[in-house]
């Protein structure tokens, strides 16, 4: 009896988080697909109907509408150059007469690639720092890169534009050292997205590199030292390589959410910096062009499926 | 060709005034933070030779290892190899190799290239590394698992390949930590013999740390014991057993009686214990010794004889009580003996010796029987 309960139970622990799922991750994107299909409308909302219930669904199969995809298709071989045939006709030619949404799609992982190397060349020393602090420190060191989290994460990203405007903190501080004459034009430009990004996403590097390389045995490093290798190259030799989990786990964990980053490219960056994540906003809010703006977020979604397949087999391969 | 065994029992460069000592540790003392952990302490190694680092865990024997390598430097003293002054020297620059206690394998690499590691350090060429490599694997007796990883292999297999990458680099000096503590008891003696071979086949000085009073004998030439950062007893395995310098050397090598008592001579000149209540021991000569001083007779079970009957006269030392324990450890049986006195005597028979005397039951009277010479007479 107790065994059917717990066996029961056991069923139960399973089942809440997949419910949760179901209905807050699988049912929303299930619409935002279904509103992919639709056509834009002057209505609210904003789009057609695609399909209303299971009875529509095989009556207007017919009637779905992949012009959106389309329009991100051609959108691509305009970027390549290699738009025709299919692409001439449709709205995509006469409404946007270039590609920007590839445009938009390739910045962005230009600017999370180079952000999360950046973060990565910043989170490394730190967390191998905390690595080899004390054992009293460590937990301390760790408080610390949590911190942050504390605060909201606008309210910190709005904290950046006091340090980096032109009259801002870092300006004013550098002048007062002499070191510049004209302040530095930092604010609205991809240096300033770099910098957010940095520092917003710097603790899920250092806490993946931090328990890969607290893990790690100190005495590989004295053993590669005895046999004649001095340090820096023991580095290279023994604990990178053996951190290389801890350091593919920190970069998909910043590059991921780094590349559909909409809060810090839209209050560091620029008119010029061009990124996914402000390229949906402004497609749903400004463009009110809810079907193209869903099939935006559908084709990240894909682009970044294959990014966290890499991290999930990663993961199941430092388990095994 | 003489067997290795021979070459072994003619070795004795420390009993030759004129040998010059291979490694010279000179007035060595390392303090953590308040902790001493190692105190002006004072040893010569010589070349060829297995020394035995013997002490329990906190003695400072890991640590003075640790100095040997270059892992720490010493807060004072300094230690010299073959003529050359160590301090300051990294580990990556010594002409000594480790072996790990934790093995420190690279979990990354295969075992081929794990031994190739050092080599490698050396930008010695390719071929020459391949060569040498495979040597080594033979060495170890693990030539077909050279393309596996350290996790595939088994705790013996390992301290094998731990072995072979300490002794790839040809080392001037090799460094034990606890070389045998990961394995069990019937591969810990198999690898004794082993490891006392590969040293005598190879010509190196070897210096062990070890925990193992067992191992130590087995292995080394010589074994230092030492105790809160000082040496108490450098000797050879015999010594240490047969001629301890101390009551800490006596009791922390094997098991052993004490017999405390101060030291008189009787009207034949005999030397003898006068015990707290009134027995007397007798004891082999101790010239060192002034009538008088308060001293401890130490003496092995094994030496001790034990029977049912009172024996006859004559017999110098005899005492009576009863039979209080008795542990029977297959090859031989450790009788315990409260003696009249109150003491506990421990005694051993050899069970082949036992069959053919009257067995001894718990609670039966008892006599314990030595001669004077079986013990020695320690001071401190």
């Amino acid at each position: 009896m107790s065994r059917l309960v717990s066996a029961v139970a056991s069923r139960l622990v399973i089942i809440v988080p997949y419910v949760w799922l179901l209905f807050f991750f699988l049912v929303p994107f299930l619409i935002v697909f279904k509103i992919s299909l639709s056509d834009l409308a002057i209505s609210m909302p904003p789009y057609t109907p695609a399909l209303d219930g299971l009875r529509d669904f095989f009556a207007r199969l017919g009637e779905f509408d992949f012009e959106n995809f389309k329009l991100l298709m051609c959108d691509l071989l305009g970027y390549i150059g290699v738009g025709g045939g299919l692409c001439d006709s449709g709205f995509a030619a006469d409404f946007y007469k270039r590609p920007y949404l590839s445009v938009a799609y390739i910045s962005s992982l230009k600017i999370a690639f180079v952000a999360t190397i950046l973060t990565l060349l910043v989170g490394y020393p730190i967390a191998y720092g905390m690595a080899r602090a004390p054992q009293s420190l460590r937990t301390m060191l760790l408080m610390l890169v949590i911190l942050p989290f504390w605060t909201s994460f606008l309210i910190r990203v709005y904290a950046w534009i006091g340090i980096l405007k032109p009259e801002g903190l870092l300006n004013q501080f550098l002048f007062m050292l002499g070191l510049i004459d004209d302040p530095l034009i930092i604010m609205n430009t991809n240096t300033a997205v770099y910098i957010g990004i940095v520092y917003s996403y710097l603790p899920f590097m250092v806490l993946p590199l931090y328990a890969t390389l607290e893990k790690m045995d100190y005495s590989l490093i004295e053993a590669a030292q005895d046999l004649g290798c001095p340090p820096l190259s023991a580095f290279w030799k023994i604990t990178f390589p053996l951190s290389l989990p801890g350091v593919v786990a920190g970069c998909l964990l910043v590059f991921i959410p780094a590349v559909g980053e909409f809060v810090i490219p839209d209050l560091l960056g620029g008119s010029r910096t061009l990124m996914i994540g402000k390229t949906l906003w402004s497609e749903f809010f400004n463009n009110r062009d809810w079907p193209l703006a869903s099939a935006v977020a559908i084709i990240l979604l894909l682009i970044l499926v294959v990014p966290i397949m890499f991290f999930q087999r990663a993961q199941a391969r430092a388990q095994a | 060709m003489k067997s290795l065994g021979s070459i072994r029992r003619s070795f004795a460069p420390w009993a030759d005034p004129d040998a010059v000592p291979y490694i010279r540790v000179e007035n060595i003392t390392k303090k953590f933070g308040d902790f001493v952990a190692v105190n002006d302490l004072s040893l010569d190694i010589y070349e060829r030779e297995f020394f035995a680092l013997l002490g329990a865990s906190g003695c400072g024997k890991t640590t003075l290892l640790r100095m040997l390598a270059g892992f720490e430097e010493p807060t004072s003293g300094r230690i010299l190899l073959d003529g050359q002054d160590l301090s300051g020297i990294p580990p990556y620059r010594r002409p000594v190799n480790m072996m790990f206690q934790s093995y420190a394998l690279f979990p990354h690499m295969t075992v081929e290239a794990n031994i190739a590691f050092g080599l490698k350090q050396d930008r010695m060429p390719r071929d020459q590394i391949a060569a040498r490599v495979g040597e080594m694997l033979k060495l170890v007796k693990l030539e077909q698992f050279a393309q596996r990883k350290p996790h595939q292999l088994s705790g013996g297999q390992r301290q094998r390949v731990a072995l072979a990458r300490s002794l790839a680099k040809r080392p001037k000096v090799l460094l034990l930590d606890e070389p045998l503590g990961a394995l069990d008891k019937k591969l810990r003696e198999e690898t004794q013999f082993e490891l006392t071979d590969l040293q005598q086949q190879l010509g190196l000085t070897f210096v062990v740390v070890t925990h193992d009073q067992e191992e130590a004998m087995t292995m080394a030439d010589r074994i230092a014991i030492l105790d809160k950062g000082e040496v108490m007893q450098v000797a050879t395995p015999a010594e240490v057993y047969e001629a301890p310098a101390s009551r800490f050397v006596a009791e922390f090598v094997g098991s052993i009686n004490m017999f405390e008592g101060s030291l008189q001579k009787d009207k034949a000149g005999n030397t003898r214990i006068a015990r707290s209540d009134g027995s007397m021991i007798y004891t082999g000569s101790a010239d060192d010794v002034r009538a008088g001083d308060n001293v401890w007779y130490a003496i092995r079970p094994e030496k001790i004889g034990i029977s049912s009957r009172q024996p006859e006269n004559g017999i110098a030392n005899a005492l009576a009580g009863e039979v209080y324990d008795i542990a029977y450890l297959g090859d031989m049986t450790i009788y315990h003996v409260k003696l009249d006195s109150g003491q506990v005597v421990k005694a051993a028979m050899l069970n082949s010796a036992r069959l053919f005397e009257d067995p001894l039951t718990w609670d039966d009277r008892a006599w314990i029987t030595f001669a004077p010479d079986a013990g020695v007479v320690l001071t401190r």
